[in-house]
């Protein structure tokens, strides 16, 4: 019989349940994270117009470089600051 | 292992040593007495014990030499370390030794805790447990088919990691197989000696291209390279593996003939080992964190070594602030490669108008300063910056002129192209590559009046930065 040895990190991916969903827009807080690609601000300014319109607020964040991951002093504030959040692309 | 004697005297002594020099003539003053010697079979004579295996050393953990001991029943029962008539004389029960030494002289380290020799023995005396899940295969499934299956293949058959070949695989460390490397991204997940080694196993290396794929983890996970950008970019990168120093003759890398081609075996396995740790460790998957549109094949492997020998210049890892003599493995996240075809120049200007005819092009003729990239120039144009007296410096100045341009035809919009530098550019003038985005090495065949260029991925502090790591 052959044995082989694993090469995998062997990682145990721990199950975790997706945070509950809004049950509304209107009166919440919701960030808008931008990866800092080319033209995600017009993407997000759409998103912008379309959320405030039905009565949520918006604050705007970026990462410093679309090349990295977001920095953990960044997600830690848009935890803090807000309901729920959309990241986006754009190019 | 017993010792060689059950009652007496033994003395464990090396050539290497001048305290061991010291006591020769008291050697002779003790009757019965064994000589074992660490690192001459020879000395001081042939009447020795040949302890060049260093068994016995290790079974007594000699620290120092010379070491007396005064074995019975098979235990040693009293030592003296260095030289100390006292203690000699108590452990020998002989008096009068040495009557013109001093009363005492520091001994010399024992070769077991040489750095390597200790590690090498360390390990050899206290088999390791190797951790990783053992995957058992059915009897009639084939190890290739299974291992494909199990997604652990960049698409390339592999080497099926068998106990006997990761154990064979590890004798080209002294690394202690648990020790933890890195934590490789994409998955944050511990990435230890073991599982590097099982996977330079599956990519075909040797035991001794290990040290080098080891440096080339380490510099993969740091901050300053960033693989998990590279991993996930929807560029072409990946990581180029660029190798200098006595490392290169010693495993066999080609920096000649088809140098950044097939062929070679160091070359071709080491690259891939690396890609293969960030995809079964990292969790880099094509399709699943690897995002590449296209990718490139040298996302399967990129390594080559620089032929220092041949060049008019100094090495990349000199450059790069380590010395000749030392081995190092220098990361650079990039592509290619794309061509630099120039048969006629015989002058450096003209050379250099025609390395940056091509340079321009890196990612895009409007695009600056986001991509770095490396200038692999082969002998035949070496020779012509060598005959000229043009340093590195030199020709980097010469390019960094050629290839500053006025912001406004890079802009956005200008030439009819939507695609350039931002508006606020326009002003002034641009430089194609950031100050210390511009870099040489030297390699390739003795034939052939082409170079090459490795176009970089985002480069500097927002995305990857050149690393390089000493191979130990």
């Amino acid at each position: 019989m052959t044995i082989l040895l694993d090469p995998t990190g062997e990682r145990q991916p721990t199950d975790r349940p997706l945070t509950s969903r809004l049950d509304k827009i209107e009166g919440v807080t919701i960030g808008l994270l931008d990866i800092s690609k080319p033209r995600g601000d017009l993407f997000l300014d759409q998103i912008q117009a379309h959320l405030e319109a039905r009565g949520a607020t918006v604050r705007r964040y970026a990462k410093p470089t679309f090349a990295k991951p977001a920095p953990v002093d960044l997600r830690a504030r848009i935890a803090e600051e807000c309901g729920a959040v959309i990241e986006a692309l754009a190019d | 292992m017993p010792l060689p004697l059950t009652d007496g005297l033994l003395v464990v002594i090396k050539r290497d040593c001048d305290t061991c020099h010291l006591v020769l003539g008291v050697l002779d003053q003790i009757p019965g007495l064994m000589i074992a010697s660490q690192d001459d079979p020879g000395f001081p004579h042939d009447d020795v014990f040949d302890d060049t295996g260093l068994e016995l050393s290790w079974e007594l953990q000699t620290d120092t030499t010379p070491t007396l001991y005064r074995v019975a029943d098979g235990a040693v029962v009293a030592s003296a370390a260095g030289w100390h008539r006292q203690r000699w004389e108590e452990v020998s029960r002989v008096t009068g030794l040495g009557p013109d030494l001093p009363a005492s002289r520091p001994g010399c380290g024992s070769m077991i805790f040489d750095p390597d020799t200790h590690e090498r023995l360390l390990r050899q005396h206290s088999p390791v447990t190797l951790r990783s899940r053992r995957v058992e295969l059915g009897s009639s499934e084939d190890p290739y088919e299974a291992m494909a299956a199990r997604g652990w293949s960049d698409g390339l058959p592999l080497v099926p990691p068998t106990e006997g070949r990761v154990e064979w695989m590890l004798s080209g460390t002294n690394r202690h197989p648990n020790a933890v490397v890195c934590v490789m991204p994409p998955d944050l997940t511990e990435c230890t000696v073991e599982k590097v080694a099982v996977n330079a196993v599956m990519a075909g290396c040797l035991p001794e291209y290990l040290p080098v794929v080891l440096s080339a983890v380490e510099a993969a996970a740091s901050d300053s390279f960033n693989i998990h950008g590279l991993a996930a970019t929807t560029y072409f990168s990946g990581p180029i593996v660029i190798v200098n120093g006595p490392v290169r003759s010693q495993i066999g890398m080609n920096s000649g003939v088809n140098a950044l081609g097939p062929g070679n075996r160091a070359n071709a396995t080491i690259g891939r080992a690396l890609n293969l740790v960030v995809r079964n460790v990292g969790g880099s998957i094509p399709g699943g964190i690897d995002r590449a549109n296209l990718g490139s094949p040298g996302k399967l492997t990129f390594c080559f070594a620089e032929d220092e020998e041949g060049s008019p210049w100094e090495p990349l890892s000199v450059e790069r602030g380590f010395g000749r003599d030392e081995s190092t493995v220098t990361l650079f996240a990039g592509h290619g490669p794309t061509e630099i075809w120039d048969q006629l120049s015989r002058t450096p200007e003209s050379l250099a108008a025609s390395f940056a005819g091509q340079l321009e092009r890196v990612s895009h003729p409007k695009l600056a300063l986001l991509f770095d990239a490396i200038v692999v120039v082969s002998p035949e144009h070496a020779r012509v910056f060598r005959e000229s007296g043009w340093d590195k410096q030199r020709l980097r100045t010469e390019l960094m002129r050629l290839l500053t341009r006025p912001g406004a035809e890079m802009v956005r919009g200008a030439g009819g192209i939507s695609e350039g530098l931002p508006q606020s550019m326009a002003g002034g003038d641009v430089a194609k590559f950031r100050p210390d985005g511009l870099w040489f090495v030297h390699a390739g065949g003795s034939a052939g009046l082409f170079s090459a260029i490795l176009p970089g991925w985002v480069n500097g502090d927002i995305g990857s930065m050149m690393t390089t790591a000493v191979i130990r």
